[in-house]
Formats: structure tokens, sequence, C-alpha cells
């Protein structure tokens, strides 16, 4: 047995599978630059290569693949947003998601679980009844249910929450999911990297050659490329890929923090998201609890976390969960979020010729990655903003045509 | 940073204090709406040093903060209207 295990280590005709190539140097030119190998960098390039035959692509990351806010958030997955441009975009990733896993033939835990927002006010009740019509209207699963659905749902939850701010009711979201976040950058990267495109880690932008008022190439921290097409994908570190070519944005950044704890038995079945207590949390496929709250409250380009974080992050969740007291926290990280002020984010075409962003993800972007995948993508091979994010542009700020999502896509506000 | 120097009563805790955003010129009277338009919305996004707004939530002191937004290291505080002082040390 031993010996039919070395033949077979040691045979060229069973080689070790790796999830992609790396490439030994970047070419003189590309049909197109993808700055960051995140979820939505590497799902563009995807989609680029299969639907659209452009194949010649190189996708640069400073860092490792995935280690930027694909790799932070806290992967919930859900199209439940106010505005009509906004649940028609999401709802549109919402599907893509349900066949990802079968695409990549990689397991993604993609795990359906429901999503409830809880109420803890009579206008946050309100709100979640005009966010359920709306969705109804635009064919999305999500009505407003009374605390004992939530308390069904979730039998350890203490509905009073520790007596200031009981739960009313909630706006409950059944196609709401989790899915392993790293996952979906392997896989879209491993599709992309199958289908011809070179993925270059440890390759950082320095510049971007602008001429004319056009793209002309990428100076990066391996040599010079030429390019007719750059496509910004890097949450984060958006204003210095923008200051590169001299646009003005209203990006701003702000560190979001996040926690897990220890591995338990399966107990929450359900998402959980509470403006009031301005939290959310998940139960992994490894048994943790993933959990999360608002932004860190001033600009800060870092990804250190902090000890008051995990301290108000753990009362509140002790509001809901009293059982909770004696689960450790295992480990806790931050991302740098692209804030926007209209908690939308910024897609599409921009006043230079060949370059694309798509940036302002903010604390919203890890479920919009398969969307964002295909309507950039569309963008960039057509250079024509694909209908779904007509609403994103970047112009909208100076013609005063904000989307109103700040009710709908974060907490803590 | 964990403490800032509130100008009037000293350090105290970051948590007391609420961020203003970086102090920015509004521009003259009589601008075009998109000069009014890239006041408002725009930002300048990229990390340094900047000067930045803070409120003193329980004395109401609103005032200058010089800080390195990269590392989080406040460099000096002061009130608007006075001269900035030399470098702190928290």
């Amino acid at each position: 047995m031993a010996y039919q295990l070395l033949r077979f280590a040691a045979s060229s005709s069973h080689p070790e599978p790796r999830m992609f190539r790396q490439p030994e140097r970047l070419r003189e030119t590309y049909d197109a630059v993808i700055i960051g190998a995140g979820g939505h960098g590497l799902a563009s390039a995807y989609y680029l290569a299969r639907d659209h035959g452009m194949r010649n692509i190189a996708v640069l990351e400073r860092g490792y693949l995935g280690g930027g806010n694909t790799g932070r958030n806290t992967t919930i997955i859900r199209s439940n947003y106010l505005t009509p441009e906004g649940v028609a975009f999401y709802d549109e990733s919402v599907r893509l998601w349900q066949d990802l896993a079968t695409d990549f033939d990689l397991n993604l835990f993609y795990s359906n679980r429901g999503h409830f927002t809880l109420a803890h006010t009579d206008s946050a009740v309100r709100t979640m009844r005009w966010r359920a019509e709306v969705n109804k209207h635009l064919g999305v699963d999500s009505e407003l249910v009374g605390p004992e659905a939530v308390k069904q749902a979730c039998p350890q939850i203490d509905l009073s929450c520790g007596g200031e701010a009981p739960i009313l009711g909630a706006l409950y979201h059944a196609p709401g999911a989790i899915a392993r976040h790293d996952a979906v950058a392997w896989g879209y990267g491993r599709g992309a990297d199958q289908r011809g495109v070179e993925i270059h880690q440890q390759t950082e932008v320095l510049g971007i050659d602008v001429d004319g008022g056009r793209v002309k190439g990428v100076k990066t921290s391996r040599g010079y490329v030429s390019t007719p097409r750059v496509l910004s994908a890097v949450a984060g570190f958006t204003p210095r890929v923008t200051h590169m070519v001299g646009l003005r944005t209203p990006i701003f950044i702000h560190p979001l923090q996040a926690m897990v704890t220890e591995p338990m038995k399966p107990w929450l079945d359900a998402i959980l998201v509470s403006g009031s207590l301005h939290i959310y949390v998940s139960q992994s496929a490894r048994g943790e609890l993933v959990m999360g709250a608002s932004l860190d409250p001033y600009e800060l380009h870092s990804t250190r976390s902090t000890l008051d974080f995990v301290e108000g992050l753990a009362a509140h969740m002790l509001d809901m969960f009293p059982f909770l007291s004696h689960a450790r926290v295992n480990r806790q990280w931050a991302g740098m979020a692209d804030m926007t002020p209209d908690f939308a984010p910024i897609m599409g075409k921009t006043p230079v010729e060949g370059f694309y962003l798509d940036a302002g993800w903010g604390t919203w972007g890890f479920k919009a990655t398969p969307v964002c995948g295909k309507t950039m993508s569309y963008t960039v091979a057509n250079d024509r903003n694909h209908p779904l994010i007509e609403a994103f542009g970047l112009s909208r700020f100076e013609n005063y045509q904000l989307t109103g999502e700040k009710g709908a896509a974060s907490v803590g506000h | 940073m964990k403490l800032l120097t509130c100008p009037v009563n000293g350090p105290r805790p970051v948590s007391e204090f609420v961020y203003g955003g970086e102090v920015r010129v509004e521009p003259p009277e009589g601008c075009t709406d998109r000069e009014w338009a890239d006041h408002v919305f725009n930002r300048s996004g990229i990390p340094g040093v900047k000067i930045e707004w803070w409120y003193h939530m329980a004395s109401g002191t609103w005032f200058h903060a010089k800080r390195d937004v990269t590392h989080d290291r406040v460099i000096a505080t002061w009130l608007p209207g006075e001269a900035p002082p030399a470098e702190d040390t928290p």
C-alpha cells in the first residue's frame, strides 16, 4: 500500500492539482488589466473570459488572492433592499449564487438559512413593512413577521433584548444565505485561470498611464504593461487608484471590524440582523458564530481591530442571547470599507476612457460578487454600462441623483 | 488612538468624541452646481495626514485635529481660529 502511494506521488501523469497557475512574468500587453484579485475582480475576469471571449487579461493583486475584503466580510447574501434599482441588482446576484458551486465544481458551503432583520421600535416595524412591500412588488420573497415567528426560528433568543428595546417584529427574507467567502474567490479565480486569464499576486499597481483622456497602460512593481482597459476592483484602496487617474470620488475609507467565536454545535439556523443593537450574526458551516456590527466611526486606512469593538459587540450579542456568556471569541479582524454617501456602489464607465470602476462597496459587497462580475464584464467588453448598474454611475453625485439605500444596506448609522 | 486631547478638557477616551470629517473650504458664493456637488460629495479619500473636525460630546467643544489616518496617530489638536500647537505626545 505504501509502495502504491509512493508510485502515485512520483507519477507525472497525476501532478498535484493547483487552483491556479503562477505566471513567471507579466506580458508586455494585455487586452484588459483588472486591479484586485478579490471576488469582484476575479468574477469580472471569469465572465470576461467565459462570456465575452476576452482571455488576454491580467488580474493584478498587491497582496494574496482574496486577501482584501473578500476574505474579511461576514458572508451574508440577500436581496431585501429598499430601492427598485437596488432590489433588481441584488436579486440577480442571489439568483446567480444558486448555481455557482455547480459552475465551479467547488463546494462554496452555500447555505440558504433565511434572514431576519429585527425591528425594535414602531418606526423600524414601519420600515420593515415598506421594504417587504417593495420587495414583493419586485418579485422578491420578503415579508413582515411578528416576534413569535422570530422566536420559533430561534428559540434561544431573548425577545426582550435585555428589556430596553424588545423585538416587535422582523423583515423575514427567506432567500437569505451564507457562503464560504474565500471559496468564491478561489472558484472564480480557478475558472478564470483555466480560461487563460493570468493572476499575478504580490504585484502592486504604482500608476496608471493616461494620455489624452484615455488609458494606455499600468505601471506595476514588476514592470510596465500596456493596455487599453483597466478595471479597478479594490475595496478599501479605491481612492489611491482613482487618484492615479485624476478622478475625484465621494469615497471615504472606514474600517469595518468582525469577529468569530469558537465552534459550537449547530443551534442558529437563521441569519439575524438588528438595526437597534447594530449587530448581525450567523453560524457558519464550521459552527462558529460570525458576527459584525457598524463601521468604526472615523476614517482609517488600516485593518487593525480593537478591544472596544469586541466588548461592544459581545455586550449586544448577550442582550439577544444571554446563554452565550461563556462562549469564547476566537478571532477578530477588520477590512477597509469604501463608503459612499448613499450606501450604494459606484460602478461602470468613468470620464477617463478605458478606466472602469467597481467600487464604493462599503459594507454590502460580498453578496453582489456574482452580479458584479456579470455586469462589469459586460461593461468592459462593450464599453457601455450594463442596464442593471446604470443607477450606480459615478456621475450621479454631480447630478444630485443619489440612490436611497442607507436604510437597507448597513447597520449603525 | 484610544485617547484624544480636547483643547479645553485635556486627554479623554476617544469614545467621548464624534468625528466630524475633514476640514474643507466651501466654494465661494455663486459657484456652479457642479462645483457645489463636488464640495458636498467628493472627498480627498487617499491616506495621509489630515486636518479634521472633532466634537467633544461632554463639553460641546468643536476643534481641529491633525491626524495620520494610516496609523491612527494624533499629531496635534487645537481650537478653530487658534494657531496649531507643536506635536502632541499622548
